[in-house]
């Protein structure tokens, strides 16, 4: 098929009317045709990819980004019929955010060919919290009839989302035919905390802290994105000392948690010794962390307009302690992850995610490096202080487990080296912009490149300076519909291995 | 007659020795573990600690299992304590002796595992059907090899008997040979498999999808959890004195040996253990566990290696004659 080429933002602009501000990126009020116009457009241009699909009483978002120029904007479709057209039949990864749609605002996906709740399991005290007007609960909860697979000789295994190890709550549905799994379903949405509409009628300040919650091991990506979509909305730009701070917290974060990562995949391998190495490591990570920014997490040190806790001299010292002997120390594991025959026979070719399916469901962060996907919101669109730094985005074609603890060590090297660079140009100066007073209603959007992937956030603010709806898509959105695809054909026993080697987020991903 | 009593006695604490160290046996192992892994490492003593927790809770029993399954723990533990105490470890001067053959041993060993599996199955989940397939699996694969090496052991030493073997090893010995050497290999695999280790389970996972034995006792809880861990801890004492009677038999007491002897017997016998409770633990902690679907290759090796062993006996014996 040919397609004219015609930018993603002029083909918006085509179809629908410009809001009045939505920054940096721009937002375009669609009809109901014009919103299908878009969907077929979609089917036939596949490197528009979904980067968030969110609602709001009476009002659907959807945003996208040509993968190939970087071009991002937010078509928008207001509902009158408490309804809109489901995107689902061309980017498969809608499929899951239109259900959630459904469950937080009443609005009814249409088309969508999947009927059953995704993040309500009617245990909540109302129904479609962020409605103009939330409903009673049905009280009883529904069944939840998972999908059927039929053949002789399958039976499956429930899992969760009561886990025998501490981690996060989730149901896996398997059926399998002997050991081999033939279907996967994931039934998440048991740790939703309503973040968003907690956020609701707050101050910027208050809701950052809501935001760095959203997910406690993304908590600087998250509010980092939370913060500059409130700072793009409000029109300031954060000291560039505070973007410079922001940003070795950012890589502080990716680096413990890909450590940490690398540690639990080779225990779930049966190989305790990395799990071990890579703990002390990672802790290592937290207690510079703590010396330098006081909070172990780095929890509310990212705040809008800049940072909350500015970095010491003797912060700068711990860093440059930490560095040497951090790189040192992985190196050496790296070198034993590498040699280690028997682990390496369980990593590699388990849980392939091909770069097809990588692309289709636009899986961000190492789930879609590993899979030829190389994409990094640090690169495309690009944040400060970034753009002025040295970096490579490792892509590995594989697709397998083995590629995503790979992508992981490249990663942490890369991080190693972008703190130091940082640190060479910090520059004494403010911490933090004073946030202008709001008086017109004003909308932001960023882009974070968290460990996982990018995170999408969004805000409005009203005229009064309060949030009046703000959404963070966390990148297991995009990640955990692919894990159902990993497994199948494997075996049930490698599910905790693939699953480790996605770690995608259940408390993100619950909002 | 003294020798009857004496045998008797000896009988009873071998039974109470194996009892009273296969905790701290698996609680050195632990340790020993953690202390590799630059981890500070639980007491050695905490197994004890634990199974004593586990006799005092209540044990609590799923909806809808037979009687099987509350009978399981207590047919699992006896036929493992009474395969322990068949296994010579300080005096060959057992009352079982002329019982302890390494066929019966086997067949002890089958017949708890056959009551675990079905136990696993009794309660209806899925995990304890994963792990009595697996440890099913595991079993046909690690029998025949188990077996293999016995025969060799027959034909060597013209007796199936552990006394009688302890005895031929110490009285007329039997030189190095190439076919114990690979019984030997072949052994420690199966061991490796029956006792529940890694590479082939991990004992100290807690996933669900992964567990072959732990599986299988998932829904256990108080007394027969107790009964179920404590089997299994002298399932591991088992293989170690097996392996430690059969390829290192020195120190044990004879018939006929003194009071000084049965000491230095023990005394060799913790020895043995501790030796091989650090091996495990290097071992252990120097390998990853395998995917499911090796094991028949892993066991395959083993059965290889005991059909060699046999072979290259018969070979030798045969260049003799």
């Amino acid at each position: 098929m040919t397609v004219d080429r015609i930018s993603l933002t002029d083909f918006l602009a085509a179809l629908g009317t410009p809001a009045a501000r939505h920054e940096p990126w721009p937002r375009f009020e669609l009809s109901v045709e014009g919103w299908t116009g878009l969907r077929d457009r979609l089917a036939a241009v596949p490197a528009w990819s979904l980067l968030g699909l969110w609602g709001e009483t009476g009002m659907v978002h959807l945003a996208l980004r040509d993968d190939t120029d970087g071009d991002i904007a937010v078509a928008s479709l207001t509902c009158p019929q408490q309804s809109f057209p489901s995107l689902s039949g061309v980017r498969p990864a809608a499929k899951r955010l239109e259900r959630a749609i459904q469950d937080l605002t009443g609005l009814a996906a249409d088309g969508l060919d999947d009927p059953r709740p995704w993040l309500d399991h009617d245990r909540w005290r109302l129904r479609h919290p962020l409605a103009a007007v939330p409903g009673a609960p049905l009280g009883e909860p529904a069944p939840y009839p998972f999908l059927p697979s039929d053949g002789e000789g399958l039976h499956q295994i429930p899992v969760g989302p009561v886990h025998a190890g501490i981690i996060e709550p989730g149901h896996f549905r398997f059926t399998c035919q002997g050991e081999t799994v033939v279907r996967l379903e994931e039934r998440l949405g048991y740790v939703h905390k309503g973040v968003e509409r907690l956020m609701k009628g707050r101050l910027p300040e208050e809701a950052a802290r809501l935001a760095g919650r959203l997910s406690g091991d993304s908590s600087v990506a998250h509010t980092l994105a939370f913060c500059l979509a409130v700072e793009a909305a409000l029109g300031v730009t954060a000291p560039r000392r505070a973007q410079l701070v922001r940003a070795v917290m950012a890589e502080l974060e990716r680096i413990a948690n890909h450590v940490n990562d690398i540690g639990a995949i080779a225990n779930d391998g049966g190989f305790a010794f990395l799990l071990a190495e890579c703990a002390v490591l990672r802790e290592q990570v937290m207690r510079t962390n703590e010396r330098c920014f006081g909070h172990r997490f780095l929890m509310d040190r990212v705040v809008p307009g800049g940072i909350a806790v500015d970095l010491k001299q003797e912060g700068r010292q711990a860093l440059a302690d930490l560095l040497p002997v951090f790189a040192k120390r992985f190196r050496k594991l790296v070198s034993i992850y590498d040699a280690k025959s028997s682990l390496l026979d369980r990593t590699v070719g388990t849980g392939v995610v091909s770069s097809d399916l990588a692309h289709r469901f636009g899986a961000g962060g190492y789930v879609g490096r590993a899979s030829s996907r190389g994409l990094d919101a640090r690169r495309m669109p690009g944040y400060a202080p970034y753009d002025e730094l040295d970096f490579q985005v490792p892509v590995l074609p594989e697709g397998d487990v083995n590629a995503r603890v790979w992508i992981r060590i490249r990663e942490v090297e890369q991080s190693l080296d972008l703190i130091a660079q940082i640190l060479k140009r910090l520059e004494s100066g403010p911490g933090r912009a004073f946030l202008p007073e709001s008086h017109a209603v004003s909308e932001g959007m960023a882009l974070v490149e968290g460990f996982r992937g990018e995170i999408l956030a969004w805000v409005r603010i009203s005229d009064g300076g309060r949030i009046e709806r703000a959404h963070s898509r966390d990148p297991s959105w995009f990640q955990w519909p692919l894990l159902e695809a990993a497994i199948e054909g494997n075996i049930v026993a490698d599910f905790p291995l693939c699953n480790k080697s996605f770690n995608c987020s259940y408390s993100g991903h619950d909002l | 007659m003294t020798s009857v009593l004496l045998s008797v006695l000896f009988q009873l604490v071998q039974l109470a020795l194996v009892l009273a160290v296969a905790p701290l046996l698996t609680g050195c192992v632990r340790f020993a573990k953690a202390r590799l892994l630059g981890r500070s490492g639980a007491d050695p003593l905490q197994p004890y600690r634990t199974l004593l927790r586990l006799f005092r809770k209540e044990a609590v029993v799923a909806h809808g299992t037979s009687w099987l399954f509350r009978a399981a723990p207590y047919a699992v533990f006896t036929l493992i304590w009474l395969a322990a105490g068949l296994v010579p470890t300080f005096s060959t001067q057992l009352v079982l002796a002329p019982a302890a053959d390494l066929i019966a041993l086997v067949a002890l060993l089958g017949s708890a595992r056959f009551f675990t599996i079905l136990a696993g199955m009794d309660a209806g989940t899925a995990f304890g059907g994963i792990g009595a397939s697996r440890e099913a699996m595991i079993a046909t694969l690690a029998e025949p090899a188990m077996l293999m090496v016995i025969f060799t052991l027959a034909i060597l030493l013209q007796t199936t008997s552990l006394a009688g073997i302890v005895e031929t090893i110490l009285g007329q010995g039997v030189g190095l040979r190439i076919s114990l050497a690979l019984g030997l290999v072949s052994l420690l695999m199966v061991a490796i498999a029956e006792a529940g280790r890694i590479p082939i389970d991990n004992p100290s996972t807690h996933l669900e999808l992964t567990m072959v034995h732990e599986a299988m006792v998932l829904e256990y809880s108080g007394r027969h959890l107790a009964l179920m861990e404590l089997a299994g801890m002298l399932r591991l004492l088992l293989f170690m004195a097996l392996i430690a009677c059969v390829f290192c038999p020195w120190g044990i007491a004879r018939a006929g040996d003194g009071p000084l002897v049965w000491l230095l017997g023990l005394v060799t016998f913790f020895g043995k253990m501790m030796v091989a409770v650090a091996a495990l633990a290097v071992f252990e902690t120097s390998i990853a566990k395998m995917r499911v679907f090796r094991i028949g290759e892993f066991l395959g090796g083993a059965l290889l290696l005991g059909l060699l062993a046999s072979i290259f006996l018969f070979v030798s014996t045969g260049f003799k004659g």
